[in-house]
């Protein structure tokens, strides 16, 4: 039992980091159909920007993470404007491979500007242990900002898009874009702006991988953005909430397999759900299924 | 609009000059590489991980090849020529080491081949240099396959190497974990895609029920993975009394960190995977206790020969070396040995003369080639205490 409650906490924390990068990949699928291979490298520069702003600007935590998201930001808006908007009227294979493009980009250039070598994260919260219901679960300091940061991101997004009139443009665009920019909706300020929110959340997740597991290098993103983007689509790609299901769930499902099964088998079972969904519910655990309009 | 056309034009007039002018220039530099190689200099290549996950690995390995080639040609070059070292990165992946050794002997036309340190990335060049005939000395491979083709059991002709092999550095492990720490139960930590890794285990693994302990399990990971405590919780559950987790610098450092910080305290026990300044920074010298790995070698070694090395290389970069760097010095040694007992830049010249080796008085043992062509020399237990390592023995084979 014990040990069942602490996997389960292992295995939320992994999720929900999952959860954070499957958001950016779900909010940009859902507003222009693009699936955007360049998430996980961006998710990489955030926890490089993070890692710069608390080793040589002797930054706090939350210093920090703002401005790593305000890095991430741009540079999602600055792809989005380089490579994407030029082909945004091409077939949607064009984007794709940009997208391919773009993460081989990040990656190597990664690789020449911070050098291939791992670099270890400054020690930013004291290893600490706090105990619950009689030593049943332990906690760590990290889990529990991980998890704070967390909830506090998907509350933000959510007041962010049914509350504000960007988030109703964003649901505006995602459910027509013709039709939004007949009303007066400004559709290409509404895509940079799901673009540059996408990414921020993506280098909250790789701040909080940078202090969770104190190493960051330049292709830390690869397998992350592989995870979170099973998730996406385990959840339901375009669907907010599904991401964060889909990236709970593949956490859990890895800490258990690993816990408890093989943990040989760890990544192959993430990959066997992905393909077992796509069978059953093609569409994802909350997706409606959609006829392709011809 | 005609304008921005001309532009444009323009742009791609001056481009496709730059471009030509660019391939221009590697076409002569190659030609008159090609011209050098039966000119004035011998070439060495020396493949490396100069990229990758393995990167420190190869930074200072590189380093070593240089030092010691540059010791050669201020002393009178090898056969009357300069040596001239040639890199080539292998990106610390078996099929991009397959690429840079085709490149070093049919771009570069090498004589012979220094490298790589890594078991995964050596084996990927094996059959490049079988089928040209280019003498090469892995560094610090310790698979047994780098040396034997695994199906006839029959030695590579042209594959060497400066360090010993996995099935010795696992008995090390397994004698050192039930003898010396009274382990009688241990659970094995494997890097899946790791040949060395899963060597390392394997041998292990025997050599300890042999003694009479018992395998509680066999846990994996894959390079790249950065959470492991879903496994550590499983493994804190078994209670052993050591763990064996033969991988490389960079997931250890993650594990022995995660592992402590969970309140781990069991022994943790390693191979020369381990080896790299990295290793500390990574798990952070207060959880580097209790922590032991086989080597080939410690800087800290009173061996005269040993200290004499250290001291130049740390002249020469700024940075005490580690194994990784010593074998690679060790291998560029031999082989330059080798092409002069030669005589001659002939692979099969060079093949006989490395295998008429008795008892090179190399840094880290006298070496001879046994008839898979792989050295005798001894092991060295190290123990970190508080991220400093200390001597803890020297095991003979």
């Amino acid at each position: 039992m014990q040990q069942f409650l602490q996997q389960m906490v292992n295995g939320l924390s992994l999720g929900s980091i999952y959860a954070l990068i499957a958001l950016g990949y779900t909010m940009v699928y859902g507003i222009i159909r693009l699936i955007n291979f360049a998430h996980g490298d961006i998710y990489m520069l955030g926890a490089f920007a993070g890692f710069f702003a608390i080793s040589a600007f002797h930054l706090s935590f939350i210093p920090s993470l703002i401005i790593s998201m305000a890095i991430c930001a741009l540079a999602g808006m600055l792809i989005k404007r380089v490579a994407y908007k030029p082909l945004r009227t091409a077939p949607r294979i064009s984007m794709l491979i940009t997208a391919i493009g773009v993460s081989l980009f990040l990656e190597n250039g990664g690789l020449m500007v911070f050098s291939p070598s791992i670099r270890t994260f400054p020690t930013v919260f004291p290893v600490k242990t706090f105990s619950f219901f009689g030593g049943l679960v332990k906690l760590t300091v990290k889990d529990i900002v991980v998890l704070t940061v967390m909830i506090v991101m998907l509350i933000l997004l959510q007041y962010l898009v049914y509350r504000t009139k960007i988030g109703k443009a964003m649901r505006a665009v995602s459910f027509d874009k013709d039709a939004a920019s007949l009303m007066g909706v400004d559709v290409d300020t509404t895509i940079s702006y799901t673009f540059a929110i996408g990414s921020a959340l993506a280098a909250v997740a790789g701040v909080l991988v940078g202090i969770y597991y104190n190493s960051v290098w330049p292709l830390m993103g690869i397998m992350p953005g592989l995870k979170a983007f099973i998730a996406a689509v385990l959840g339901g790609i375009g669907i907010i909430p599904g991401a964060v299901l889909g990236g709970l769930l593949i956490g859990v499902t890895e800490t258990l397999v690993a816990g408890y099964g093989n943990s040989l088998y760890r990544d192959g079972v993430a990959f066997a759900i992905l393909i077992i969904v796509l069978l059953l519910r093609p569409s994802g655990l909350l997706g409606k299924n959609q006829r392709e309009k011809v | 609009m005609k304008k921005r056309f001309l532009v444009v034009m323009s742009l791609l007039m001056v481009l496709s000059l730059v471009i030509a002018g660019c391939g221009g220039q590697q076409a002569q530099q190659s030609q008159s590489g090609g011209g050098q190689s039966t000119g004035e200099t011998i070439k060495i290549g020396a493949n490396f991980e100069l990229t990758g996950t393995m990167a420190a690995y190869g930074r200072t390995s590189v380093n070593a090849v240089k030092m010691a080639a540059d010791e050669w040609n201020a002393n009178g070059g090898l056969l009357g020529k300069q040596i001239e070292v040639i890199e080539a990165d292998n990106k610390s992946l078996p099929d991009e080491s397959t690429n840079a050794a085709t490149r070093l002997v049919t771009q570069d036309k090498v004589v012979a081949i220094v490298g790589t340190s890594a078991s995964t990335t050596t084996l990927g060049m094996v059959p490049v240099v079988q089928q040209y005939k280019i003498p090469t000395i892995a560094t610090t491979a310790t698979n047994p396959d780098v040396t034997v083709d695994p199906k006839s059991k029959e030695t590579y002709k042209y594959m060497f190497r400066a360090c010993f092999i996995d099935p010795f550095q696992g008995v090390v492990g397994a004698n050192f974990a039930y003898n010396d720490l009274g382990a009688r139960n241990a659970v094995l930590y494997i890097d899946d895609k790791d040949a060395f890794s899963v060597g390392l285990a394997k041998f292990f693994k025997e050599n300890f029920e042999k003694l009479g302990g018992k395998i509680l399990s066999e846990e994996h990971y894959v390079a790249g993975d950065q959470d492991f405590r879903s496994t550590l919780t499983k493994i804190q559950s078994m209670n052993p009394d050591v763990i064996y987790e033969p991988g490389h610098y960079q997931e250890t450092g993650m594990i022995i960190k995660q592992a402590r910080e969970m309140g781990i305290t069991t022994p943790i026990v390693g191979g020369d995977g381990w080896d790299s300044p990295d290793l500390v920074k990574i798990a952070g010298p207060e959880n580097m206790n209790n922590v032991f790995m086989s080597n080939h070698f410690i800087p800290s070694d009173p061996d005269p020969k040993i200290q004499n090395f250290v001291k130049a290389y740390k002249d020469k970069f700024g940075e005490v070396p580690d194994a990784k760097a010593v074998l690679a010095y060790e291998a560029a040694n031999i082989m330059f040995t080798g092409i002069k007992n030669a005589n001659s830049t002939k692979g099969d010249d060079i093949v006989a003369a490395l295998e008429g080796l008795k008892d090179y008085p190399g840094l880290t043992g006298n070496i001879t080639f046994d008839g898979q062509h792989n050295p005798v020399k001894p092991a060295i237990i190290i123990e970190f205490k508080n991220g400093e390592q200390v001597m803890r023995g020297r095991v003979n084979p």
